[in-house]
């Protein structure tokens, strides 16, 4: 299992959205990297967090396991996971996993901003 | 411009349906074929996270080789009368593989596995429509900073639906663990290591998602058990045809 490291950066879009900037390697040995860049996106008000995959170098099941919980958190907070920056390959898996039925998938931030603006 | 990743090789590719190969006589070929996988975000009940380590102190051996042999012996590290039909290319990503397992009370389970990663130090199984649990499970070995090889089993499930919760809650849950522990000890021995398994399970949500149990309607427990009854009369037919 080939295990990188994943560097995160958390940009505020509103005070009900904030986006996790990933870049790297998407694997269960970035779990404590995603959680501390989730609890700083998630302010009092947010609703929307939303995933830039653009800089997504990597990933295997275990990464996939760990948006699940990291879903599992968001929905406990009433919030919503969405995603853009996906390539093909990143948006089959997403797929073949169903991960895109309860994530979801937007071709740019512009349209995930919309979404997450949405009331 | 899409560069293909590094990870492409060891991701299932185009699946939407499972469609298993030939499998031998003896095996009760059920619920399959033709079904789709199902996540933890699909399935019925609380989502837990099962994971099994143990180590490897004493055995020559790396962790990309404990995984060669994994997947070529799989079914010889299962709990006795559970049977993995591997399929005839091995476990590589997209393969699919019968299950016919032992439940409860003398009844058996047909259903599958779909392949979804693998690589040279793990590979990952996702459960389809009927199978008791949604979710995957990945199977590792790693070294660990002393240089001893680490062996580990994380399952990430969710039951399919009600009946399976129930059975679940009245034992099936630590079943599960048994069954997996099991194989980690199995495993351990094939090395020449006498096992100590460390083992932790975490309900990662409580709740029970409701607007899936419909997913009842393709429960392989039931199909199996509908199969067997039916199987003297399949019989006399044959006879007389």
């Amino acid at each position: 299992m080939t295990e990188g490291s994943l560097i995160t950066d958390v940009r505020e879009l509103s005070s009900r959205a904030s986006v996790i900037d990933l870049k790297g390697d998407v694997t269960a040995s970035a779990e404590r990297t995603l959680a501390d860049a989730y609890t700083r996106a998630s302010g009092r008000f947010t609703r929307t967090i939303v995933l830039n995959f653009s800089g997504l170098e990597y990933m295997n099941s275990g990464g996939i396991g760990m948006l699940v919980t990291l879903l599992v958190r968001a929905n406990r907070q009433r919030q919503r996971l969405v995603a853009y920056g996906l390539n093909e390959h990143y948006r089959q898996i997403f797929e073949l996993t169903r991960l895109d039925e309860a994530i979801g998938i937007y071709d740019s931030e512009a349209e995930a901003y919309a979404e997450a603006d949405a009331p | 411009m899409d560069s293909q990743p590094r990870d492409a090789a060891y991701w299932a590719k185009d699946v939407t349906t499972l469609k298993l190969g030939p499998v031998p006589a003896e095996a009760v070929n059920l619920n399959v074929t033709g079904r789709r996988v199902l996540g933890p975000v699909q399935g019925f009940g609380r989502m837990w996270q099962k994971t099994m380590r143990v180590e490897l102190p004493g055995a020559e051996v790396t962790p990309a080789e404990v995984i060669r042999t994994w997947k070529a012996e799989f079914q010889r590290f299962w709990p006795e009368r559970n049977w993995f039909y591997a399929p005839l290319t091995g476990i590589a990503p997209g393969e699919v593989a019968l299950l016919n397992l032992n439940l409860p009370g003398r009844m058996r389970l047909s259903t599958g596995v779909l392949v979804l990663y693998a690589d040279d130090e793990s590979f990952t199984l996702m459960t389809p429509e009927g199978h008791m649990l949604a979710g995957w499970i990945t199977f590792s070995a790693t070294a660990a900073d002393d240089g001893v090889t680490v062996v580990q089993i994380q399952a990430l499930e969710r039951t399919n639906d009600p009946l399976y919760e129930l059975g679940y809650v009245l034992g099936g849950n630590r079943l599960n663990t048994r069954f997996w522990v099991e194989t980690a000890e199995n495993l351990a021995r094939r090395f020449g290591v006498e096992p100590r398994v460390q083992s932790q399970v975490v309900c990662v949500d409580r709740r029970r998602q409701w607007r899936h149990a419909g997913n009842l309607s393709k429960n392989a427990a039931i199909r199996t058990f509908l199969w067997t009854l039916a199987t003297p009369v399949r019989r006399l037919r044959g006879r007389s045809g």
